[in-house]
């Protein structure tokens, strides 16, 4: 999928966590929203973007939250 | 006139009244204190003679037909206008009665014409009923003055107004006023000269009548009647069902002629009984049913291999098995997930619940949605999160308690228009009504109705006016603190109240952002805290934006925090677009849940589904529709099964859609229509009217009502048949006899659903979700005493600017919205008279705005966004403030969708309809422009499909 795209939705879904969340809490609420939100292809395309271009365009919560998915996802990338 | 199987009771029934008893000619009575004594005569059996009172209207006392005698007393009081009194002996029957009434219906007769053979209301005519009661065949008044002959005003495409057969006993215009409150309708002048006229005395149609109809029917003679019923079209039976336009779900009578083989629907009569309507219709439910009978429907399946080849009419036998190979070779070929489906909100709860079974169990994949995607998908995010259900809170009758109506992003007198006359109604009660919106809606100034505020803010900034009403409400102290103490989270609260607290979220710090001033902005803060019940009502001016879940729990934050929520008169209420909107989404259309809201990766309700359809399900969310479309265009989704949407039209940046469906192997589309996704399809399934077919749709009000087959399916198979037929061809067995039979396996695997069945849907008329031990006979209002997810949520909901901007090239922002006359993407309502209301989309545009461009009112104008350009006419409008732009979507002429962006709501990807940064200019060359248009369209996307 565009990958552009799914960095912009990840970033927006990071804008909401980062003042509704607690600071320690708002990475794990991002990987949250995106298990239970997101196709698995969408969630495996975002990861390898974070392991494969260091999440390129994604701001820094979004990029804790796509990691502290990718630590939870069974099968990784 | 009535409906064919009502028995009117003269006045309606009191609100409630400790029990009095009293005789009528010998017979004791028992009704509620505030009853008619006419109203009692009816309970009794008893029918008093009578023609200006109907038991819509309040009584009027004009006719002086209902007199009767009460001992005791003097004279002959009004039964219309005198109440029940304990002890009261009454007398409906004598000779002098019989002696006034005959001769009041001498003088009506003296002007009315005794043609009855020929007359539409011929046998249901209450002056014809009434002349026969006291035994008036002809006038003693022979040579008195006529209203003959008058012309008959035939302007209105479904009525006609012949004002030789009109008596003026008013119910006409009291029926405008009291219930559908235009005011459209006056008695003009006085005695002899006295009549009815519409507007000042203009055609109907070019008065501003709003074509409900409540004066149609409330008219006692035939000098309103529907043109359906000229040429003396009878009404054989009448047959309870359910409207498929808006969410309000009005209950309707169809009256039923034809014949065995072939029947007709003759009339729509809104049901008096109804819950959700109360016997009120618009001039969409009323009138406009005609499309289901149009030349256009597609009553032959077709297929097609490829969609630059033509369609092939073919046997359902051979569509249908042509459709589950094609699903099995795409499936083979590209992987199980690589086909999904679409459920319709058009669709009854039945349909909607087996095409997502056929997609989970038959296709054996999550890839299902629906169309409240598009629409109200914000709603069940936010509401979910916040207080525990992703419904509405309230029945609609809850506004007759409500102070304050906070609305937002709604337009109701357009988009649902029967809500909008009982909202009206508790408003010249004296109601309070803050509206929020862009545009100038016709809440904010009509005949008795004013808003006490009209916040117009910038479209885009609904979550900053929402920060800023809550800054105003806590800053000033005005929450309620015990309540939220006893029913919240209040860690949560602590951390909203801190968050909205803060200088930023002042109504000063964002004046700037919402381009409302402050002062206005805390008035109605205060307003709404503090004036009475309070209860917030909207619409898709709230969900349709990037941040619409984060407004969806900005509304719920500020009802919490005011106590408005768990009673009558308050709440948080989503104004939902289609009919079934809310029972699509209870039926477990989402990619993440099955029916009741429940997560597909919770095993105890997987296994709960597993069992009953004996397959394994996948514990994983599926695709949404926007990802469908971006799967697409990366060839990992190849095929789907669509019923009743067209997404080519109404979804946004069509552009991009379009290049998606290209890239489709196989798309199965069942609609009634070939609608404009069918272009691109490869199957095309005939669908069902909801005259065609028995199921249920669910209301905003989560009230679910029957909706009852009345002629047979055109095309042979009603929707739930056609995909039991695919499902058999897949292999996996469906065989339900009756949509019953689907109801009740929703009732067993849907705890909201739990009580709900086709018999006690028959015995109560309808029933409000949830339904279950706790509950069995419905829930009206929810949350009493406690919040569904046991202490309610509050959430921070920072304001986030839309990513969409004015610019110098795209100066204006274009938002969207629905009008009156028409539907959704228009395949219903365009196949109707409707369109002598509205025949194109139109572009509002303020008159600043207009005037710097040189466009006056009906120019041609191009509008053109980031992702596209389309041609419209201009309405230079002060109802849209200078800087924004306003258009429907109704008609693929204007596909206003063309220029309307993928940017999505951040928790739910509902589309950010209502913000696109745009340019207007005037054309001369509208057609030219449109080709040039269409032509760069063809010539490339963005994103080009990847093709195996």
């Amino acid at each position: 999928m565009n990958i552009d795209l799914l960095t912009k939705m990840a970033n927006e879904i990071s804008a909401f966590f980062a003042t509704e969340s607690p600071p320690d809490q708002a990475a794990q609420d991002v990987a949250q929203h995106l298990r239970r939100f997101w196709e698995p292809r969408m969630r495996r395309q975002i990861i390898a973007h974070v392991r494969e271009h260091g999440g390129a365009g994604l701001t820094d919560l979004a990029r804790r939250g796509v990691e502290t998915l990718a630590a939870g996802e069974s099968d990784g990338a | 006139m009535f409906a064919i199987d009502y028995h009117d009771h003269g006045t309606a029934a009191p609100l409630a009244g400790a029990p009095v008893t009293l005789q009528i000619d010998g017979h004791e009575v028992t009704v509620p204190a505030g009853t008619s004594l006419m109203r009692a005569a009816a309970l009794a059996g008893i029918d008093v003679p009578k023609l200006c009172a109907t038991d819509t209207l309040k009584a009027f006392g004009s006719c002086r037909l209902c007199l009767v005698q009460v001992e005791g007393r003097k004279g002959y009081p009004a039964s219309c206008t005198t109440l029940a009194e304990a002890g009261m002996k009454v007398r409906t029957q004598s000779p002098d009665l019989q002696r006034l009434r005959r001769g009041v219906i001498d003088l009506y007769v003296s002007d009315h014409p005794l043609e009855c053979d020929d007359c539409a209301a011929n046998g249901h005519c209450e002056l014809q009923s009434m002349a026969a009661v006291v035994g008036v065949t002809q006038t003693s008044y022979a040579r008195g003055a006529m209203h003959r002959p008058l012309a008959v005003d035939r302007s209105n495409p479904y009525f006609e107004f012949d004002p030789q057969l009109c008596i003026v006993c008013s119910r006409c215009v009291r029926a405008c006023d009291e219930v559908q409150g235009t005011f459209a309708l006056t008695v003009q002048s006085r005695g002899f000269a006295s009549k009815i006229a519409a507007s000042e005395d203009r055609p109907f149609l070019e008065s501003e009548c709003v074509s409900c109809g409540a004066c149609v029917e409330a008219c006692p003679t035939a000098a309103l009647s529907e043109k359906s019923l000229a040429h003396g079209k009878a009404r054989e039976r009448a047959v309870t069902t359910t409207c498929a336009y808006c969410g309000v779900g009005c209950s309707f009578t169809a009256e039923v002629g034809g014949t065995a083989e072939a029947p007709e629907v003759v009339r729509m009569v809104p049901n008096r009984n109804g819950h959700a309507n109360h016997g009120h219709a618009c001039v969409k439910g009323r009138f406009a049913y005609g499309y289901a009978m149009h030349s256009d429907r597609q009553l032959k399946p077709m297929i097609r291999k490829s969609i630059r080849e033509s369609w092939r009419e073919v046997s359902w036998d051979e569509a249908i098995a042509y459709a589950a190979s094609e699903i099995r070779r795409v499936q083979a070929k590209y992987g199980r997930d690589a086909v999904g489906g679409i459920t319709s909100s058009r669709c009854t709860n039945e349909e909607t619940f087996l095409v997502q079974k056929l997609v989970r169990a038959a296709f054996g994949t999550n890839n299902v949605d629906t169309c409240a995607r598009v629409c109200h998908s914000p709603t069940g995010y936010g509401l979910k999160s916040t207080l525990g259900e992703s419904a509405g809170t309230q029945a609609f009758t809850s506004v007759s308690q409500t102070d304050v109506i906070l609305l937002i992003g709604a337009n109701p007198t357009d988009g649902h228009p029967v809500f909008a006359s009982q909202m009206k109604q508790r408003l010249r009660e004296g109601a309070k009504l803050i509206v929020i919106d862009p545009r100038a809606i016709g809440l904010v100034r009509s005949p008795h109705v004013t808003a006490d505020f009209h916040l117009q803010l910038r479209p885009g900034t609904n979550v900053a006016m929402l920060n800023a009403l809550a800054h105003v409400v806590v800053t000033e102290g005005l929450t309620r603190e015990q309540y939220v103490a006893e029913r919240c989270e209040v860690p949560s609260y602590e951390r909203w109240k801190a968050f909205v607290s803060e200088p930023h979220n002042s109504p000063e710090a964002l004046a700037e952002v919402t381009g409302v001033p402050a002062e206005q902005v805390r008035r109605a803060a205060r307003l709404y805290a503090t004036g009475g019940n309070g209860a917030i009502y909207y619409g898709l001016g709230v969900t349709e934006h990037s941040q619409g879940s984060t407004a969806v729990m900005a509304l719920a934050n500020l009802a919490m925090a005011t106590g408005n929520l768990g009673r009558e008169g308050v709440g948080v209420n989503p104004l939902r677009g289609q009919n079934n909107v809310q029972g699509s989404c209870d039926m477990g259309s989402f990619p993440h849940e099955f029916s009741g809201y429940r997560h597909v990766s919770d095993p105890a309700v997987r296994a709960l589904f597993e069992q009953a359809w004996g397959v394994k399900l996948d514990p994983e969310p599926g695709l949404r529709i926007p990802n469908m479309f971006e799967a697409a265009l990366d060839g990992t989704f190849r095929a789907m099964y669509v019923q009743g949407e067209d997404f080519v039209q109404s979804d946004p940046d069509t552009h991009h859609v379009t290049h998606a469906m290209e890239a489709m192997e196989c798309v199965i589309v069942q609609d009634l229509f070939l609608n404009e996704t069918a272009q691109f399809a490869h199957v095309f399934l005939p669908g069902s009217s909801f005259l065609e077919k028995d199921g249920t749709f669910t209301n905003a009000e989560r009230r679910i009502s029957r909706v009852r087959q009345i002629i047979p399916p055109r095309a042979g198979y009603a929707d739930w048949e056609v995909t039991m037929l695919l499902s058999n061809a897949l292999g996996y067995p469906m065989n339900y006899r009756h949509p019953a039979e689907i109801m009740d396996e929703i009732a067993r695997l849907t705890p909201t659903f739990e009580g709900v069945s086709y018999a006690k849907l028959d015995r109560l008329g309808s029933i409000q979700w949830p339904c279950n031990e706790a509950a069995p006979e419905g829930t009206p209002t929810m949350h009493v005493g406690q919040f569904v997810r046991g202490k309610g949520r509050f959430y921070t909901t920072e304001y986030v600017p839309t990513s969409e901007r004015v610019n110098s090239r795209f100066p204006l922002i274009l938002t969207t919205g629905r009008i009156l006359s028409q539907y959704n993407v228009g395949a219903q309502t365009r196949r109707t008279d409707n369109v002598v209301w509205h025949e194109e989309d139109l572009l509002e545009i303020h008159p600043h705005d207009a005037e710097t461009r040189g466009i006056a009112d009906g120019d041609w104008v191009g509008l053109t966004s980031r992702t596209g350009e389309t041609v419209l006419r201009a309405r230079v409008s002060e109802r849209i403030a200078p800087g924004v732009v306003y258009t429907t979507f109704h008609f693929p002429q204007t596909q206003a969708n063309i220029v309307t962006t993928e940017n999505s709501d951040w928790a739910t990807n509902c589309p950010e309809y209502k913000v696109t940064a745009v340019e207007v200019v005037r054309i001369t060359q509208a057609e030219a422009w449109r080709a040039r248009a269409a032509q760069e369209r063809a010539a490339g996307s963005s994103r080009q499909p990847v093709h195996a």
